[in-house]
């Protein structure tokens, strides 16, 4: 599993990235009442907005750690946006990107450098 | 002065408390050249009496509609609002509060809003109302660019029959955020014109029944045209009242329906506060303006009331927000869901169906002046005539007779063509020697010198 | 993504609890002076109305609307006058209210409402007068806005004014088209808006509905507007900044003339956001300041009532070169008499359009213009003093147990308190908030504005007596003692005296019930 700065971590299978959120995050958001997702089929560069998670009291842009093309976003969360406070990195997973770059990958911190990163904040 | 608590020795006492040697010490960070040493030209304070003498002469020199023969509609209607209506708004809290940001001590307000909202849903045919825009003008624009964020397309089609003001309120807002309005030619009733307008462009149509000039319409049809075409349809309603009579906009296909609830429970007071209704389909819910109430429980399992899906509104998204609202209409939303309890359903359509009978008498005893052209055919409690001569003067003429004729056409759309047409308005409070009085006002005014 | 945590309590469904002795929703249970009041939908009949119509010899015939009319009747219930009291008077009471304690919330300006306005409000020549009604009928309503436009004009130094925006965040968006079309008008269209970090969220929000990009200007340790980081910022793409000032941080920005002239030497406009004008009405001009365009809150500093969240009006007074694009319509002196330019033609030419229907909100402007002229320029000065006076005492006796979010130097009309002095104790500024209700205070503005950390902003306004500003301060002295005691439980469980305990905002959220359903 790899990190962005921004909170968010990458599960790679092959070219096809699982995207969600950290435990991390989670928590400083609170109760999750809504995820606002891409379509499948929309294209991503990474950096730019890929989605919203809604709390009661804030609204957190989630940006694409990672270019690609959207091929999946988590129907469950629309019934169970709580699923992103309960599994973070699991079954709170947002969406699956199919990547454009590789490299992009390998530039991404490590769960050493991520954990290092939160210390830091 | 009688609004300011504290004594001059309260004020020597406090600046001694905080260290200050004088006011001007707490004011040291305004620049210099800045600083008004004395007092701004303008009158000193004045007593109560003193000012209720000069406001009082100020309303003196205006005609109350209610003074005499009264026609004027056009977005505005005179009704009876029942006394305990204005009562209770003037309860301390219900004025003097503010937004339920503190649910635990607003319980008040917050099942006031969902009573409201359930209302609003109730007769707009749809089944989610948020807790009131300032007015209808601006719940138009709002669905407008509710419609362009959800479809992501940029033009909205307004009929030919929507309110004049309500077109130039929407063409400011979507103009501003690059969404381009078409707004079809001023037309008694344009439903052809309309579906005709329709492409793989348009985010909205925006038809408003019963429209500028009366008409009544079912937009079934246009519903069905601006689906197929992936457009949303919003549906406009002035005249709260037909919604007792007529067919919902939600049973009429709406996605969005928007409203002005001044009729029910709010006074004409020239303009100004109104309410504006805003409903629209379940699956739209979460990109709707404005405030939402919604229902839930405490901490010990009683049933309780909130402000929700905030996430949406500028406090928090800010840049991102589906508005930039802050306030609803509260007051005037408090007096419309109160009118509205006294009325129930059942009296709302009572209300409708007299509305309706005097409009038709009205219209009866103008078919009988000479030169006058009935051109609404169907009508709720408003319609337009066409007159043999330029509207306007003939209304200022008719106003010196202390008879109100009515709304000529030129004061809303100067640019329409539509000088001589004049839209003729009758309410409950319509009576028989008022229609009398239009009549016989306007034959003699008419007849050829 | 920093976001302030929730602390409320959540369960996953609406499960109510049927504990013996709590309120139930079909009102059976009171308390001391509260009733339970269930829904109108709950409680009224389908078939009654409470209205009475004289409906003898009256015959409805509807063939010419055959095909239009619904099936039946809207399916609302009505109640009889005395239930339709009741109800109404039983909610009223679980509201807090200005009439009820001083009503800190930093801000919004929450002062007297005074009954004369109410009065004047409704007289009949003021309340039922149609706003299409031919000029000569209404001279008496022109001449309030015509009043209420000079009122306004004089008191900020700006020659000009748009009375009809209906709120102060729709005049942020009239003031900001009025700059739009200006720099339109002079070949110049610009993309960017400038705020501070510290603005209400209805700047930032405002400069993305009227089309612009907005870009954040950063605040210096003691909360001021970052002149550097301004001076950087300004180009040729921006059209405007808004700025507060007093600015949300209760402050004066004493570089705004500074501010200024950086941004008009940029060819951009200064938009004054005037929330905060009670702070300094009376005594300085915004005009002095250097502003372009202002919306007035008059529903803050002139102190037309809240409502329960609205009505409000929002004016903006506007310079020379903004004026021309004014949105109609607007009073002028015609030959004989006043008139109003209605349409963009003539004398309108210029005007960016129409803001709303009609005229305004008329309703709130004989309640402000009977609060000028009750105030009068002496009175009007001295409201901001008092405003100011009240704020800084308030800072005073709560500074050696709150920590002042900018300590040195006076405050303004409102106190800046952030949660630092709540570390360690595992109370937070919600908490602190809900507590205050078991002591009978509406809670300040929390959270409010973001730039501060669990920020408590605390403006009592000028009709506060130092009597119930003491009673304010020596509770809340009290409770913070408490709180540094230890006693964390008795803030968690808070509040238990009011009509409800915390509400569940997630479960809200999460499963929205917006109307009633059988």
């Amino acid at each position: 599993m790899r990190f962005t700065k921004d909170h968010e971590w990458v599960e790679m299978e092959g070219d096809i990235a699982t995207v969600g959120i950290t435990a991390y995050a989670a928590e400083q958001l609170g109760d999750v009442v809504f995820v606002e997702l891409p379509a499948p089929g929309a294209s991503l560069k990474a950096g730019a907005e890929m989605a919203v998670v809604e709390s009661v009291k804030a609204a957190s842009d989630v940006y694409a750690p990672l270019s690609g093309e959207v091929t999946l976003a988590n129907a469950d969360l629309s019934d169970n946006p709580q699923s992103v406070n309960d599994a973070p990195e699991n079954g709170g997973w947002l969406v699956k990107i199919k990547i454009a770059d590789p490299a992009e990958v390998e530039a991404l911190m490590d769960r050493d450098a991520y954990e290092a990163h939160l210390r830091s904040l | 002065m009688r609004y300011l608590p504290l004594t001059a020795a309260d004020r020597t006492d406090m600046l001694g408390m905080i260290g200050a040697a004088s006011i001007e010490t707490l004011f040291a960070d305004v620049p210099a050249a800045a600083r008004l040493e004395g007092l701004i030209d303008l009158p000193r304070q004045a007593s109560e009496a003193a000012v209720e003498r000069r406001l009082s002469a100020l309303a003196g020199r205006n005609r109350a509609a209610g003074a005499g023969p009264f026609f004027l509609g056009a977005g505005a209607y005179r009704h009876h609002v029942p006394a305990s209506v204005d009562h209770l708004i003037q309860r301390s809290e219900f004025l003097t509060s503010y937004t339920p940001y503190q649910p635990e001590i607003a319980q008040g307000t917050l099942q006031v809003l969902f009573e409201f909202q359930t209302q609003v849903a109730t007769l707009l045919g749809l089944p989610v109302a948020n807790a009131s825009m300032y007015d209808g003008s601006t719940a138009c624009a709002e669905a407008v660019m509710m419609a362009a964020r959800v479809t992501k397309r940029r033009k909205a089609v307004l009929s030919g029959g929507v309110h004049p003001h309500y077109a130039a309120s929407t063409h400011t807002l979507a103009h501003a955020a690059g969404v381009k309005t078409q707004r079809l030619v001023a037309a008694i009733d344009d439903e052809a014109a309309v579906i005709g307008a329709i492409d793989a462009e348009t985010a909205c149509v925006v038809v408003q029944t019963p429209n500028v000039f009366g008409t009544v319409t079912d937009v079934s049809a246009i519903a069905q045209a601006a689906h197929a075409a992936g457009a949303l349809l919003i549906v406009v309603t002035t005249e709260a009242v037909s919604l007792g009579l007529l067919k919902s906009p939600g049973d009429m296909g709406a996605d969005i329906a928007v409203a002005e609830g001044q009729s029910i429970g709010n006074a004409l007071n020239f303009g100004g506060p109104y309410v504006g209704l805003f409903a629209c389909r379940e699956a739209l819910a979460r990109q709707m303006p404005g405030r939402l109430c919604g229902e839930t429980l405490d901490a010990e399992g009683r049933r309780g009331f909130v402000l929700t899906l905030s996430t949406r509104e500028q406090h928090i998204r800010r840049d991102k927000a589906t508005s930039n609202i802050c306030t609803n209409s509260g007051l005037c939303a408090l007096a419309f869901s109160i009118h509205m309890s006294l009325l129930g359903g059942e009296g709302l359509r009572t209300l409708a169906r007299i509305n309706h009978a005097r409009a038709q008498a009205t219209r009866d005893a103008l078919a009988a002046v000479p030169g006058v052209e009935m051109l609404t055919s169907r009508f709720f409690n408003e319609f337009a005539v066409r007159l043999p001569r330029p509207a306007a003067p003939v209304v200022e003429a008719l106003a010196r007779r202390d008879v109100l004729a009515g709304v000529p056409v030129s004061r809303l759309d100067p640019g329409a063509g539509l000088d001589d047409v004049l839209l003729v308005c009758a309410t409950e409070t319509t009576l028989p020697g008022d229609i009398d009085a239009l009549a016989s006002a306007l034959a003699e005014e008419l007849r050829p010198t | 993504m920093t976001l302030q945590s929730v602390g409320r309590p959540t369960r996953a469904e609406f499960q109510p609890q049927a504990n013996d002795g709590q309120a139930r929703p079909d009102g059976r249970i009171g308390q001391g002076l509260l009733q339970d009041e269930p829904l109108i939908f709950e409680r009224g009949r389908w078939d009654v109305s409470g209205v009475d119509f004289d409906l003898e010899g009256e015959t409805f015939d509807e063939s010419d609307l055959a095909g239009l009319t619904r099936a039946e009747a809207p399916a609302l219930p009505g109640l009889s006058e005395p239930e339709t009291l009741r109800h109404y008077v039983r909610l009223s009471q679980r509201n807090h209210a200005i009439d009820l304690a001083i009503y800190p919330l930093g801000s919004c300006t929450m002062k007297h409402n005074p009954r004369l306005g109410e009065k004047m409000a409704r007289l009949a020549g003021f309340a039922d007068l149609h706003p299409l009604q031919p000029m000569t009928t209404v001279q008496g309503a022109l001449g309030v806005m015509n009043e209420l436009a000079h009122w306004l004009q004089t008191l900020t130094g700006m020659p000009a004014v748009a009375l009809s925006p209906k709120a102060g965040a729709h005049g942020e968006l009239c003031g900001l088209l009025a700059i739009r079309a200006a720099h339109e008008a002079r070949g110049d269209a610009r993309t960017t808006v400038l705020t501070p970090t510290s603005a209400h969220g209805t700047n930032p929000a405002t400069a993305a509905l009227a089309g612009y990009e907005v870009q954040e200007i950063a605040q210096t340790a003691d909360g001021r507007v970052d002149l550097s980081d301004l001076a950087a910022k300004l180009g040729p793409h921006v059209a405007a900044i808004m700025v507060t000032n007093p600015n949300t941080c209760g402050l004066f920005e004493r570089d705004i003339i500074e501010i200024a002239r950086l941004t008009h030497a940029a060819g951009a406009f200064f938009y004054g956001d005037g929330a905060n004008f009670n702070a300094i009405v009376g005594r300085v001009r915004p005009a002095d300041l250097g502003v372009d365009a202002m919306h007035i809150n008059l529903h803050k500093t002139f102190s037309t009532p809240h409502g329960g969240g609205g009505p409000g009006s929002g004016p903006v007074v506007l310079s020379a070169e903004l004026a021309p694009f004014a949105p109609t319509p607007w009073v002028v002196h015609g030959a004989e008499a006043l008139e109003l330019v209605e349409h963009a033609e003539g004398a309108g030419a210029q005007a960016f359009g129409r803001m709303c229907a009609f005229h305004g909100q008329m309703g709130m402007y004989v309640r402000a213009l009977a609060y000028m002229m009750s105030h009068g320029a002496d009175g009007l000065r001295q409201v901001a003093e008092d405003a100011v006076l009240n704020a800084n005492y308030i800072k005073a006796r709560l500074s050696g147990v709150l920590s002042a979010a900018f300590p040195d130097g006076p405050c303004m009309h409102e106190a800046l308190f952030d949660d630092t002095w709540l570390e360690g104790t595992g109370v937070t500024t919600l908490d602190f908030a809900k507590a205050m209700i078991d002591l009978g205070f509406h809670p300040m503005t929390m959270y409010f504005p973001l730039v501060v950390h669990g920020a408590m902003l605390i403006e009592p306004t000028e009709t506060e007596s130092r009597r119930e500003m003491d009673r304010f301060c020596d509770a809340l002295i009290d409770l913070a003692a408490a709180a540094k005691a230890g006693d964390v439980e008795r803030f968690k469980a808070a509040p238990r005296h009011a009509p409800l305990a915390r509400l569940d905002e997630t479960l809200a959220a999460r499963k929205p019930r917006l109307t009633w359903t059988a």
